[in-house]
């Protein structure tokens, strides 16, 4: 069995001075290679435990790594978010007034990497998305499924070995979220990586390797396949 | 794709905002600009009058206004007497009343002195104006303002004088002036043996030094200095001085303001944007120099814009038939520089407290953000 890269332990987070508990006291661990998804009805705590595991949130208690770091170091943080793990949200949150092309080079500005070959990286995920024809577009212009798969292609830039993934085709009509969630699952697979992906889709969490269900802040039960 | 499109691109989108932005920068630096090009331009007519055709000028020592400056008429006629010396002028600067004009400026002058030669004589000659008369001469505004001409009287202070010439003078000051006999001025003042000051021209080859040297032997009680240091030193020149660079940073402080404003209202307006380019790994260094690229951008649009104003603003001052000759705007590389290095520093000020906000936003708060 492949080592864990997210190592979770007894993690607590509340919001309001303590007053709103949303995790109490989470254990968990993502292998490499796993597609994980965090189940469960709105408000248990889903979003919440995967910005915990990228440090974009840090726990009140517990001890969260990934990649074997520290999350809650600033540092660090900055360091994964830059090579390792990659973020879809609901929303695609590009910016408007961006080509879709710009958006996705913005993880590349960060890192100050190389215009060639982020141009090529981009080329490849671009037909891979089907989004190649739409890269010079404003996003305004451009559909909500359309958008959602150059917010998946930003989120590769760099090529991250974790891909942590807030309910991606939420915000999506139905044929949409299949092409996306499709789109999603070939990506991550044919290149190994690591996918936890937080949604209350049934249907999608039944297509993941594994399936943590999660209720009132904590991991209630556990399917895998 | 680089920082700078990001930033560009964001003050691209508001472009109402970036405007203001600016224009509190631009007004800024017009109001800088124009008070330092004005008062700067009133300080170099002043340093003409007393320039004539000296090196040096000398005066007493510790007085807060060279109308308050009494040199004795028996040092003019040593330093005269000195081989380093080649001419010496004594000036007595005076205000003087008149009917319906309260301050004129009155210059009691030698007829030997320099300056009425370099006048445009509209009535009258220089011939007509002598150390042992009582004939005054008008500058061309004076003449104007106080109803005179060649042959009249003119009633100052408290006499009445014959005026014998109008001269168009190229400085305000002078033009709107009365020149006096020298005598007839002390005469006038009570100022009887004595001058505010003496302009000194330096005989071929000799240097400065010598004149500072034989001053501080023999008459301690005066200084000489030359006029670049005069300019330097002069009180009432440093104050002025103080005073506009002091008024420009206030309208600069008001910039900054706006600065701040536009930039909080940036940060907050796009704050899931911050967020997310948090997300895609952006340092918490990297989004502040954005806030600070997008404030020093703002600066430079207001700096060019403002020094457009300033200098369309005193070209259209010095065109006005009431100011000719007394608006000589100045602005220099110097004061351009200062104004520009005053507007990146109030920009990025001004941008310090938006860049730590949008710095140490968090951001899964952010895009919770509404």
């Amino acid at each position: 069995m492949s080592e864990p890269i997210v190592t979770i332990r007894d993690v607590w987070k509340s919001y309001d001075r303590g007053r709103i508990e949303v995790l109490r006291g989470v254990t968990m661990d993502v292998r490499e290679g796993e597609i994980v998804a965090l189940c469960g009805s709105s408000g248990c705590g889903k979003s919440t435990l995967l910005n915990v595991m990228s440090g974009l949130e840090e726990a009140d208690k517990g001890t969260v790594r990934a990649f074997d770091r520290d999350v809650s170091d600033e540092t660090v943080r900055v360091e994964l978010l830059r090579h390792k793990i990659g973020y879809v949200f609901q929303l695609h949150h590009l910016m408007p007034d961006l080509t879709l092309q710009e958006n996705c080079l913005v993880p590349i500005v960060a890192i100050r990497g190389h215009r060639r070959e982020a141009l090529a990286r981009l080329k490849e995920l671009a037909d891979a998305t089907g989004i190649s024809h739409r890269l010079g577009q404003r996003v305004r212009e451009l559909s909500g499924g359309e958008r959602q798969r150059g917010a998946l292609v930003r989120a590769l830039m760099n090529d991250p070995g974790l891909l942590l993934c807030d309910e991606p085709t939420g915000a999506l009509d139905e044929r949409n979220r299949e092409v996306v969630f499709d789109l999603l699952l070939e990506l991550v697979r044919s290149r190994g990586r690591t996918m936890v992906i937080a949604t209350h889709d049934p249907s999608i969490a039944g297509r993941c390797d594994r399936t943590l269900r999660m209720r009132d802040g904590i991991i209630v039960g556990e399917d895998a396949r | 794709m680089s920082l700078w499109r990001i930033v560009f691109t964001n003050l691209r989108r508001h472009r109402v905002r970036t405007a203001i932005g600016a224009a509190g920068i631009a007004l800024g630096v017009a109001t800088m600009l124009s008070v330092v090009g004005l008062l700067g331009g009133a300080v170099k007519m002043f340093e003409r009058i007393l320039r004539s055709d000296a090196e040096m000028v000398v005066f007493e020592k510790n007085v807060s206004d060279l109308f308050f400056s009494n040199v004795p008429m028996e040092l003019a006629d040593d330093l005269a007497a000195q081989p380093f010396v080649k001419e010496v002028q004594p000036v007595l600067f005076t205000i003087i009343t008149a009917p319906d004009r309260p301050v004129v400026t009155c210059f009691g002058i030698r007829a030997a002195d320099g300056r009425l030669k370099k006048g445009e004589w509209l009535q009258g000659s220089a011939d007509d104006f002598s150390d042992d008369g009582e004939s005054i001469v008008l500058g061309e505004r004076a003449a104007d303002f106080l109803d005179a001409k060649v042959g009249g009287m003119v009633e100052l202070g408290q006499g009445k004088y014959p005026v014998a010439g109008v001269v168009r003078m190229e400085n305000g000051f002078e033009n709107g002036g009365v020149f006096m006999p020298l005598a007839t001025c002390q005469e006038a003042f009570h100022k009887e043996g004595v001058c505010s000051v003496i302009t000194v021209a330096l005989a071929a080859g000799r240097e400065s030094s010598e004149v500072k040297r034989w001053m501080d032997e023999t008459n301690p009680r005066f200084t000489a200095l030359e006029n670049e240091e005069f300019s330097r030193s002069y009180s009432q020149f440093k104050i002025l001085k103080t005073t506009s660079w002091v008024v420009g940073g206030c309208a600069f402080l008001l910039g900054g303001l706006s600065v701040t404003n536009t930039m909080i209202l940036s940060v907050f307006g796009r704050i899931r944007e911050l967020a997310i380019a948090r997300v895609c790994g952006f340092s918490r260094a990297q989004v502040a120099a954005m806030i600070f690229g997008e404030s020093i951008l703002i600066s430079l649009l207001g700096t060019v814009t403002g020094w457009l104003l300033s200098t369309g603003g005193l070209y259209l001052l010095r065109e006005l038939p009431q100011l000719q000759g007394y608006i000589e705007p100045r602005i220099g590389a110097l004061e351009v520089a200062g104004a520009t290095g005053l507007a990146i520093f109030t920009a990025l000020g001004g941008a310090m407290y938006p860049a730590w906000i949008a710095a140490r936003l968090k951001p899964a708060h952010a895009l919770r953000f509404e």
